[in-house]
C-alpha cells in the first residue's frame, strides 16, 4: 500500500492525461512521446550515476572524503566541488542523494550549498549546447555570476545550518 | 549521448578496480545503488511526466508571447512562476531557450526562465524536503529565485 502512495502524483497526472486526451489528441501524442523520451533519457544516464555514488559510499572514508569537501578544505573544496558537480549530467533532484550522501562523509554545508548551486548552473555535458544556443556572452555571465552567487551562498547558509541537523535520513536505506 | 558514453566508461572501469579489489563491498555498493534509484524512481517518472504535459500543453509560440520583447515586469514574474515549478534538466532547457528566443521572446526573461528551470522546484519540494528538512530545501529554492532574478537583471542591462 504504502508503495502504491508514492505513486500517487504519478495516477494522477496519468489520470489528466487520459482526461487530455479525450480532449485533443494531438496534445497527449506530444505529452507521450516527450515523456518517454525524457524517460529513456533518464534511464540511460542515472545508472552509471547511481553505481558510482554507491562506490563512493563503500570505497570513499569520511576522513579523505572532509580532506577534499570539510570545513577546512580552501582551494581544494572549490575545484572538488566544482568538478563533482559539472561532470555529471541530469537534473538538480538527481544532485540531492549525492548531496546528502557528501554530507554524511563529512563534507562542510558550505560546499554542499556551492555543490547544489554548480550543479543547476554549470553542466559540462551540455556547456556546447548553451554556448552554441545562446551565445558567449550569455554563458560566460550565467557560469560566472551563478558560480559566485552560489559560493556567497555556501558561506551564508554555513552560518544558519548544522552539517548533522541536515542529515535526516540515509538514502542507501529502504523509504 | 556522448556523456553517456564517458559515464559508462568511467563507471566500468570504477566497477571492475572496486570487484578486483573486494568483491562484498562491491556487491554492497550496487545493493545500495539499487535502492537509490528505486527510492527515486516514483518522483521521477512523475516529474518526466510532468514535463512532458508541461511542455506540449505551453507550446514555444505561446510562452513567447507571454514573455516578449514589450512584456517586461509582468513578463519576468510569469516567467518566475513558470520557471519555479518544475525541475527540469539542462539538457531540455538550453534547447527550450533558443527555441523561445527565435519565437519572439525577450532575452531577460527566458534567462530568468531556463534558470528557475534549473534550480528551483515546487513540484520537487517534498523531494527536497525529505532530503535535507524544510528549512534548507526552503532557503536553497528561495536564494535560486534571487539568483535567477539578478542573473536576468543583469543580462537585461549588459544584453539589451
Amino acid at each position: 500500500m504504502t508503495k502504491l502512495k508514492r505513486y500517487r502524483f504519478f495516477s494522477i497526472l496519468l489520470f489528466a492525461l487520459l482526461i487530455i486526451a479525450f480532449i485533443n489528441q494531438s496534445v497527449a501524442i506530444e505529452t507521450v512521446q516527450i515523456t518517454v523520451k525524457s524517460i529513456l533519457d533518464m534511464l540511460f544516464l542515472l545508472p552509471p550515476i547511481f553505481i558510482l555514488v554507491g562506490l563512493l559510499d563503500q570505497w570513499i572514508k569520511k576522513e579523505s572524503l572532509i580532506r577534499y569537501m570539510g570545513e577546512k578544505s580552501g582551494i581544494y573544496g572549490i575545484f572538488f566541488t566544482l568538478l563533482l558537480a559539472t561532470v555529471a549530467a541530469g537534473p538538480l533532484y538527481i544532485a540531492f542523494p549525492i548531496a546528502v550522501l557528501l554530507l554524511k562523509k563529512g563534507a562542510s554545508v558550505r560546499y554542499i550549498v556551492f555543490f547544489l548551486g554548480a550543479w543547476s548552473t554549470v553542466k559540462l555535458p551540455v556547456l556546447v549546447y548553451e554556448l552554441s544556443s545562446l551565445g558567449f556572452k550569455f554563458t560566460l555571465i550565467h557560469i560566472c555570476f551563478g558560480l559566485v552567487f552560489y559560493y556567497l551562498t555556501g558561506l551564508l547558509f554555513e552560518k544558519f545550518y548544522d552539517q548533522q541537523k541536515l542529515l535526516k535520513y540515509d538514502i542507501t536505506k529502504e523509504v | 549521448m556522448i556523456s553517456g558514453i564517458i559515464l559508462y566508461t568511467i563507471a566500468t572501469i570504477y566497477v571492475s578496480v572496486s570487484f578486483i579489489k573486494d568483491r562484498h563491498k562491491t556487491k554492497v555498493a550496487f545493493l545500495s545503488s539499487w535502492k537509490m534509484f528505486r527510492n527515486a524512481l516514483p518522483d521521477l517518472l512523475a516529474i518526466m511526466l510532468f514535463i512532458g504535459l508541461a511542455l506540449s500543453l505551453l507550446t514555444p509560440p505561446l510562452i513567447s508571447s507571454i514573455i516578449g520583447e514589450s512584456s517586461g515586469l509582468l513578463g519576468i514574474i510569469y516567467s518566475t512562476i513558470i520557471g519555479s515549478i518544475v525541475l527540469v534538466p539542462s539538457f531540455i532547457v538550453f534547447p527550450l531557450g533558443h527555441t523561445l528566443i527565435q519565437n519572439g521572446a525577450a532575452l531577460p526573461q527566458v534567462a530568468v526562465l531556463m534558470s528557475t528551470m534549473m534550480s528551483v522546484g515546487l513540484v520537487t519540494l517534498s523531494m527536497e524536503q525529505k532530503s535535507f528538512g524544510r528549512s534548507f530545501a526552503y532557503s536553497r529554492n528561495l536564494s535560486a529565485i534571487i539568483m535567477s532574478l539578478l542573473f536576468a537583471l543583469i543580462i537585461g542591462v549588459l544584453m539589451t
